[in-house]
């Protein structure tokens, strides 16, 4: 029972990059280059996977479940938005990670709130956080703009080179640039030590404390993290919109959020991506029949996941990826099998 | 000092009319721990059965009330016999993600039908308008709301408490195997208790319509001050959350009338506070489920 080696020998063979992944990152590219007419959608796409991967960090990997995530997406949205705004910060890369360490500390902050509580308490302080942030936002409307949101956003070139065109092409390579090196680090993370005590905590907070694990630091690490990254999200969404309102903080984004990583599958990362565009074709094609009550239908699906049971849905999606791969390649399937469920 | 009491007064009315709103919930989630997001749709129908029977049928405002209540249950018995049981024993996360889609569901549905406009119930003369008592103005409608939402809180002390029913739910959700080894249904007592906690929601929907307003966006808008009832106010009784329904009213108008611009911030930091400072609930047993 050589417990140790075993398990790093494990950690290190999950950590591996697989063929599937490079052919989705050869794919993502190459969308990105196919398809001109769409960069606007495409970009959506970009931020609300980046957004997703930040929600899977502490949904999938540590079992929170949050119901205010777009608090910290709202913070970085504004924080870019201001400093866009009074010219605080003009290189647009350098705001981005600026934002992000504003989320930050918003993230470490109330992190300590949050690890308090059972799922139920969570659920709430979350909620109410992200409720707060927007009535703060409200209130402060000297600063903010309120219900008008900030106006007059001008972003200035990337590293003085690429200027925001109208068209969205400079914003979708840069949000594509920016989530693959935040992928690449989240990647790295939850290969980590650090990453495979997560899911210990995840799994047993119990016999996670028992083993030595520092479960409440480890918590609010991930939750801190996670708070960065939706905040670098939230600061694209701004730079490339040049817009930041009220809904940024709004309940319903951080509801879309859920279901976007519910579609896409928890725990390995590639959740948010997928589940980002799946969401985004959905959103599309519900808003074509039907604009003013797509709703209704992205509501039937959250519902229809749900009593179907997310683990099916995510087995009957992989089974003709799973029959291709072992067709083709006459061996076990390594198509990313989303191989825990938060529960 | 007299606003300070007509303050107190609409406070409690309003605390009242949430707790009737929500006390179906406080079954649900505090008793039966279902994390039900979409209680508000509940009371949301009750409140648009009533506005199309008063405004559009010409029904008498008293005779629609009990039908915002049937309509609801029988919504709510028919959706936990075919949806909601299914779920008791999955993950919260699962039972988040469901409530969420039905209350998406519903929004848009309400917006289809009713459209997307606040909707108003004709008032009878009798209730409208307020009258001076020493001095504190009152207001008829919220008069008739607390004494309406006083009877229905003692006698859903008294069911609880009291009546056979009262104690096999008590004992149905303290241990439903236990209980069941005894020979209760515990899920048609489910069942039942689901329904008549949806159609109180109903009845507190069509009361609401005058004072929270009445829009398809009603199950989001309130969705946070039904779970704050529950949370802050524990499971343990009925009193937890009537009391933290009072509190929730009163510091809501308290907060709306003395720092205009502040006034969700006060409630949701309290909120905060409170269940940091005691996760359960100010009125919640100790042991943790």
């Amino acid at each position: 029972m050589a417990a140790l080696p075993d398990v790093s020998s494990h950690a290190i063979g999950r950590a591996r990059w697989r063929a599937s992944e490079i052919v989705f990152w050869i794919l993502a590219a190459a969308c990105a280059f196919l398809f001109p007419s769409r960069y606007l959608i495409m970009t959506d796409i970009v931020r609300l996977a980046l957004f997703a991967l930040s929600l899977d960090l502490i949904l999938g990997y540590a079992g929170i479940v949050s119901l205010g995530h777009a608090a910290f997406f709202g913070v970085g949205a504004y924080s870019a938005g201001l400093m866009a705004l009074h010219g605080l910060v003009n290189e647009p890369v350098i705001a981005l990670v600026a934002a992000g360490v504003v989320a930050t500390v918003v993230g470490f902050l109330t992190s300590f709130l949050v690890i308090r509580g059972v799922d139920l308490t969570r659920l709430m302080v979350t909620l109410g956080i992200a409720l707060l942030l927007e009535a703060l936002a409200e209130r402060f409307s000297d600063i903010t703009g309120g219900t008008d949101g900030l106006q007059g956003i001008e972003m200035q070139p990337i590293l003085g080179l690429f200027a925001f065109d109208m068209f969205g092409k400079t914003g979708l390579f840069y949000s594509l640039i920016v989530l693959f090196v935040l992928f690449l680090l989240a990647r790295r993370i939850v290969n980590s030590p650090f990453g495979l005590s997560l899911r210990a905590i995840k799994n047993n907070p119990l016999r996670a404390a028992a083993i030595g694990v520092p479960v409440n630091r480890r918590l609010i690490a991930i939750y801190t993290i996670a708070a960065f990254y939706a905040g670098i999200a939230g600061a694209l969404f701004t730079q490339t919109t040049a817009l930041a309102s009220l809904d940024v903080f709004s309940f319903e984004r951080s509801a879309d959020l859920m279901l976007v990583l519910v579609i896409g599958g928890t725990g390995y990362l590639y959740g948010g991506l997928i589940g980002a565009v799946v969401f985004k074709m959905l959103q599309e094609f519900f808003s074509t029949i039907t604009p003013q009550y797509w709703q209704f239908w992205i509501g039937l699906v959250l519902v229809v996941i749900v009593l179907v049971g997310r683990a099916r849905i995510h087995r009957w999606a992989l089974w003709l990826p799973n029959l291709v791969i072992k067709l083709l390649a006459g061996r076990k399937a390594v198509v990313a099998v989303p191989e825990s469920d938060a529960s | 000092m007299t606003t300070l009491f007509t303050i107190l007064f609409d406070g409690v009315a309003y605390g009242m009319l949430l707790f009737v709103l929500a006390c179906g919930l406080a079954v649900t989630l505090g008793l039966m721990n279902f994390v039900n997001l979409a209680h508000g749709a509940f009371a949301m129908t009750g409140g648009y059965v009533c506005a199309v029977l008063v405004n559009n049928s010409g029904w008498p405002f008293f005779a629609a009330l009990p039908l915002a209540f049937v309509a609801s249950a029988l919504i709510g018995v028919v959706l936990e016999r075919a949806l909601y049981r299914h779920l008791y024993t999955r993950s919260h996360l699962d039972q988040v993600l469901f409530s969420v889609g039905l209350v998406f569901m519903s929004v848009a549905a309400v917006d289809y039908i009713m459209g997307s406009s606040r909707v108003f119930i004709r008032l009878p003369a009798a209730l409208e308008g307020q009258f001076d008592f020493f001095g504190v103005g009152i207001g008829r409608y919220r008069l008739m709301i607390v004494v309406i939402c006083g009877l229905l809180t003692v006698a859903l002390q008294l069911i609880l408490a009291r009546t056979r029913f009262g104690s096999r739910l008590r004992a149905a959700v303290d241990d439903p195997r236990a209980a069941s080894g005894l020979g209760i249904n515990v899920p048609q007592v489910f069942a039942f208790t689901f329904a008549f906690g949806c159609g109180l929601a109903g009845l507190g929907g069509a009361l609401s319509a005058e004072i929270l307003g009445l829009d398809p966006y009603f199950p989001l808008k309130f969705m946070i001050y039904f779970l704050i009832v529950v949370t802050v106010g524990g499971s343990s009784s009925i009193t937890g959350p009537f009391l933290a329904s009072l509190l929730l009213g009163i510091g809501d108008v308290a907060g709306k009338y003395y720092v205009p611009k502040m006034g969700p911030f006060v409630i949701y930091t309290i909120m905060i506070v409170i269940l940091i400072w005691r996760p359960n609930g100010l009125f919640g047993r100790t042991a943790t489920r």
